[in-house]
């Protein structure tokens, strides 16, 4: 069993998303981390991409800052392998389809496996093209993450054959961001996923406060946060530390108290 | 082959929240293409509402002056609205119409697709939103009014280099947040499959006028097209019915910006490398770590990173040529024409008339080179006098 699967063997899960090098690798670093010691079961590292056209303004804001700090590939595969010297949670990349493909994608692979990535979402990838990575994920061993979303219709079931780690489970229409109403559109979507896989799904995409976290781990078997931590980051910058640390822990407490 | 593909170009990279709508229009453009009501009411809308056939002008002082090969001018800046857009834009919105759609979004880089959505808009009855980069909308004032009067909503785009890929950015995050209602009407043959077919098609009547026309005014067809390209749908649409005439030469002309030696450039063949965005697999302006470069070009309807994957392939083939032209080569040019025909060309199709002056030098007279004009110039004025230096009252 995958590692990422492994992951949501004790209750709900949380998965935590952070820009890396927002705002500087050294505090990405510091944040992983923080993140994992609060509770977080998985933790997503976004490689900042110019164009992040899935994400909302708060990660759009993170990339462009990470961006602008001089955050590249090559220096988060090094935070990587530096952070896998002790920690054990599993680590994901978050990016878009050229920052893999022009790293060269069976490179990009090899570094992620060495650095000790377990799995690669790439949003701008969807089941329709996902053998552009997908043979070179089987070579060294990364889980490659499906998504469905509320319109996948007759499509979920491939994709839930098809996923690898755990499903990728799309709230709601939109881009990444905080939302303030969720509904459950989602929850019929996830029903079917169950009659194909038995991966673990997570849902993501505005949720922020513990009470949606709540509802929504109801639905799944995890949730994943993103832009709710970013906000943090870019308002507390290098001290976003124990704030952080403390949001994941309160997020962590309401999905576990079912 | 895979779905969209032109050799390893297009494809299909949408986030999921895109796929069931690209799905829809796939399905549905299928379903009306060969609808002879269909045809029938958009032919009907080109030859009524946009002034099909757009003419075929033969340039007498143009070649007189320049002493080479014969130039032709196809005057799709005589169309409504000033451009070549309005093709595709018709097509799409009468296509949006039938699948039951009431709103419809569009980014836009000089302007002129915007003004052709607006426009088709506010003729379908359509809700219409534009998205247009803050730099541009400085650079093209005059059509963010021209948009508003036509009763659409003008969304500057302020991040990245708010320009023509931020507007496709944002137009792709504003349709994934309210799709079930809504088309985005995209402007080029570029995005994600079946996008880079459907303008193709919509666009490709400029090629087969052309063919008829040249053939009943010379008997012959052209020794070569030429074309700006942006994304690239006036090109393909002027190249397309050419493409299996090998004795055709199409030459799509890039903006180069300040030079392809400089990084103030737009030229996507002469300084870019294979990648995937905006839905496509191509060739995209970037560094060695993917990030997408910041484009520049005096044309804000060139200024973008990329180019449409059927001219990536045509590229790769050897099929077309695509040649860098600078900025000064193109206010040359749009002056040149703007005196010597009396026709002021739109700052991009300059680019394409500028390289046309160098290559007609060395050719025949019994040579025959079109010219591509795809949209007129009124909207350049001002820019290129603040180009020269000339300071006006607008
Ligand atoms: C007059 C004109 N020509 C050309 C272009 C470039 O687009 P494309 O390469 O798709 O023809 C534009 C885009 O705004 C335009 O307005």
């Amino acid at each position: 069993m995958s590692k990422i699967k492994n992951a949501f063997g004790k209750g709900k899960a949380l998965i935590a998303y952070i820009t890396g090098g927002d705002p500087n690798i050294e505090t990405t670093g510091r944040l992983i981390r923080a993140i994992a010691a609060a509770g977080a079961d998985l933790i997503e590292i976004g490689i900042p991409f110019s164009d992040p056209i899935a994400e909302g303004p708060v990660i759009q804001g993170a990339s462009a800052r990470a961006l602008a700090a001089g955050c590249t590939t090559d220096r988060l595969f090094d935070l990587v392998m530096e952070l896998r010297k002790d920690l054990e949670t599993p680590l994901l990349f978050m990016t878009y389809a050229n920052p893999v493909f022009a790293y060269g994608t069976e490179r990009f692979m090899q570094r992620s496996a060495a650095a000790g990535i377990d799995g690669l979402i790439i949003p701008d990838t969807p089941y329709e093209e996902r053998e552009e990575f997908a043979g070179a994920c089987r070579q060294y061993g990364i889980d490659l993450l499906s998504m469905v979303a509320p319109t996948s219709a007759d499509r979920v079931r491939q994709i839930g054959k098809a996923a690898e780690g755990f499903l990728y489970c799309v709230s709601s229409l939109g881009v990444t961001g905080v939302r303030t109403k969720l509904t459950d559109e989602i929850a019929s979507v996830i029903k079917i996923v169950r009659e194909e896989s038995d991966l673990p799904c997570a849902i993501g995409f505005g949720i922020s406060t513990p009470e949606q976290a709540k509802q929504m781990a109801a639905y799944a078997d995890g949730v994943i946060i993103g832009s709710a931590i970013v906000k943090l980051i870019a308002e507390y910058g290098e001290n976003s530390i124990e704030p952080v640390a403390a949001y994941i822990a309160q997020i962590k407490k309401a999905i576990t108290e079912q | 082959m895979r779905k969209g593909r032109f050799s390893q170009y297009g494809g299909q990279y949408a986030p999921e929240t895109m796929m069931g709508a690209l799905q829809e229009l796939e399905r549905e453009y299928r379903r009306w293409r060969n609808d002879p009501t269909f045809e029938a009411e958009l032919a009907a809308l080109l030859k009524n509402y946009a002034g099909r056939p757009s003419l075929l002008y033969y340039a007498e002082k143009m070649t007189r002056d320049l002493g080479g090969a014969k130039i032709y001018l196809k005057r799709e800046d005589l169309n409504h609205t000033g451009s070549h857009k309005i093709n595709n834009v018709l097509g799409q919105t009468l296509l949006a119409k039938k699948m039951g759609k009431t709103r419809v979004i569009a980014e836009t880089g000089a302007g002129q697709h915007g003004v052709a959505t607006a426009t088709a808009a506010a003729l379908m009855d359509m809700e219409c939103e534009v998205f247009m980069g803050k730099e541009d909308t400085a650079r093209q004032a005059l059509n963010v009014y021209r948009m508003q009067l036509l009763g659409a909503k003008v969304h500057p785009v302020t991040s990245g280099t708010q320009t023509l890929k931020d507007a496709v950015n944002e137009t792709m995050r504003a349709w994934v947040t309210r799709i079930a209602d809504t088309h985005y009407v995209l402007g080029s043959v570029m995005g994600p499959h079946p996008f880079p077919t459907i303008v193709r098609d919509y666009q490709r009547i400029i090629g087969a006028e052309i063919k008829a026309q040249i053939l009943a005014a010379e008997g012959k067809l052209p020794a070569a097209i030429l074309a700006c390209v942006g994304g690239g749908s006036n090109a393909i649409g002027a190249f397309y019915d050419f493409i299996t005439d090998q004795s055709v030469r199409l030459i799509g002309c890039e903006a180069a910006g300040r030079g392809v030696d400089t990084a103030e450039t737009a030229a996507t063949i002469a300084t870019g490398k294979v990648g995937i965005f905006h839905g496509m697999k191509s060739l995209f302006c970037q560094d060695d770590f993917g990030q997408i470069a910041p484009v520049y070009s005096i044309s804000a309807g060139l200024d973008y990173p990329g180019i449409g994957p059927e001219h990536a392939m045509l590229w790769e083939k050897g099929r077309a040529e695509y040649v860098p032209v600078t900025d000064d080569e193109a206010v040359a040019a749009f002056e040149y024409l703007s005196r010597t025909e009396g026709i002021i060309p739109a700052i991009e199709s300059a680019h394409a008339v500028a390289h046309a002056m160098t290559i007609a030098k060395e050719m025949t007279p019994e040579q025959i080179i079109v010219i591509n004009l795809s949209g007129r110039g009124d909207k350049d004025v001002a820019a290129i006098a603040r180009y020269k230096g000339v300071s006006l009252y607008e």
